[in-house]
């Protein structure tokens, strides 16, 4: 598992929040959220204790612990291999390790790069 | 072949919700697959096509679809059946699995929405009071003209008949990996129970192709490909 980085933001895994979470950095989430996460040009990772209920919209998605909701990311996703994710999932690019559960559509969409 | 009650006593035994997890071995083995072939003539010539893999998830399905330019749904419905609220009685008072319930929380899609359903053998391994419930919403979520790929054994090899999951590496070719049940620590009267069960899932029953014919009965059309290791593949359009 690895670890979140020092001076990035994080939500501990004694915290539960229910409703909108929006910010403009990078956000590592261990705790609880019900509602919707929007980091639009950011990366969430969702730590291995961390259980998400809700709709993710933003640059790049990791997934290590539980997440219930559509993945929206305009870059990439990962799933690690303690991931459950149950919700579909739009990105660019996708990596999923063995032992993921994914429970909803995968689809990607390229932009053409000149 | 073990009754529900049997399955779920060794699966379930503690008082909270199930953490069955399909555990990977790291064995893996190729087969060749005559039915895969005659389907991946169909993806591979169509474009933006929709797919449903209801075997465990593999990365390595994802990455063939997603690459190829169609969308993928993966949904893993037999670990989904081992959920124990699903346990009921029927009116003989004898063990069974809800379907009501199973398809109220599973395969919930549109009608006519799949291009493609890779069952692989899902049926050899559903509990006998899914299965047709189940094959009757595969039906209505596959478009007419949809192709459903499934597996069957053609003999009951005991211990020899592991329940695999599926991984696409060739347009006729795939990879088989052995499942095993994963059980964590969950909570039981007194406090965390922490378990070694290991067993994969359980050969249900075997289908002649008569069975299979019946099963499929509401589909246009079914082809059969008879492989060398007691392996009935199966290509049903609806």
């Amino acid at each position: 598992m690895s670890a979140p980085a020092s001076g990035l933001a994080q939500i501990g895994k004694s915290v539960f929040i229910k409703g909108e979470l929006s910010g403009s950095e990078d956000l590592y989430l261990d705790g609880q959220v019900e509602g919707s996460i929007a980091l639009k040009g950011n990366s969430l990772t969702v730590g291995p204790n961390g259980q998400v209920k809700a709709s993710v919209d933003a640059k790049g998605v990791v997934v290590q612990g539980k997440l219930e909701g559509n993945i929206q990311a305009s870059d990439r996703v990962e799933l690690r291999k303690s991931a459950v994710v149950t919700g579909d999932i739009t990105t660019q690019r996708i990596s999923i390790e063995e032992g993921a559960y994914l429970k909803g559509k995968v689809d990607i969409h390229r932009t053409d790069t000149k | 072949m073990s009754s529900v009650s049997q399955t779920f006593m060794k699966l379930f035994r503690g008082s909270s919700g199930p953490e069955t997890i399909p555990a990977q071995s790291s064995q893996k083995l190729t087969r060749r697959s005559s039915g895969l072939g005659e389907l991946s003539r169909a993806w591979e010539s169509a474009e933006g096509m929709c797919v449903l893999d209801l075997g465990s998830t593999s990365p390595t399905n994802i990455r063939h679809f997603t690459e190829g330019g169609h969308r993928i749904y993966s949904e893993d419905l037999l670990t989904a059946s081992t959920d124990p609220e699903l346990l009921t009685k029927d009116e003989q008072g004898s063990a069974i699995l809800d379907s009501r319930k199973f398809l109220a929380d599973n395969l919930v899609y549109p009608a006519a929405h799949f291009d493609v359903i890779l069952c692989w053998n899902l049926p050899d391994y559903l509990d006998e009071s899914l299965v047709k419930p189940v094959v009757g919403r595969l039906w209505s979520v596959l478009k007419p003209g949809g192709m459903l790929l499934a597996f069957f054994h053609t003999r009951d090899a005991g211990p020899d008949s592991p329940c695999h999951r599926f991984h696409i590496v060739g347009p006729d070719t795939l990879e088989m990996q052995k499942i095993e049940l994963r059980r964590e620590a969950r909570r039981g009267p007194t406090g965390d129970v922490r378990t070694a069960v290991t067993d994969g899932f359980q050969l249900q029953r075997v289908f002649n192709n008569r069975h299979i014919e019946n099963l499929f009965h509401d589909f246009a059309s079914i082809k059969f490909f008879l492989a060398r290791d007691n392996i009935r593949e199966v290509l049903v359009v609806r």
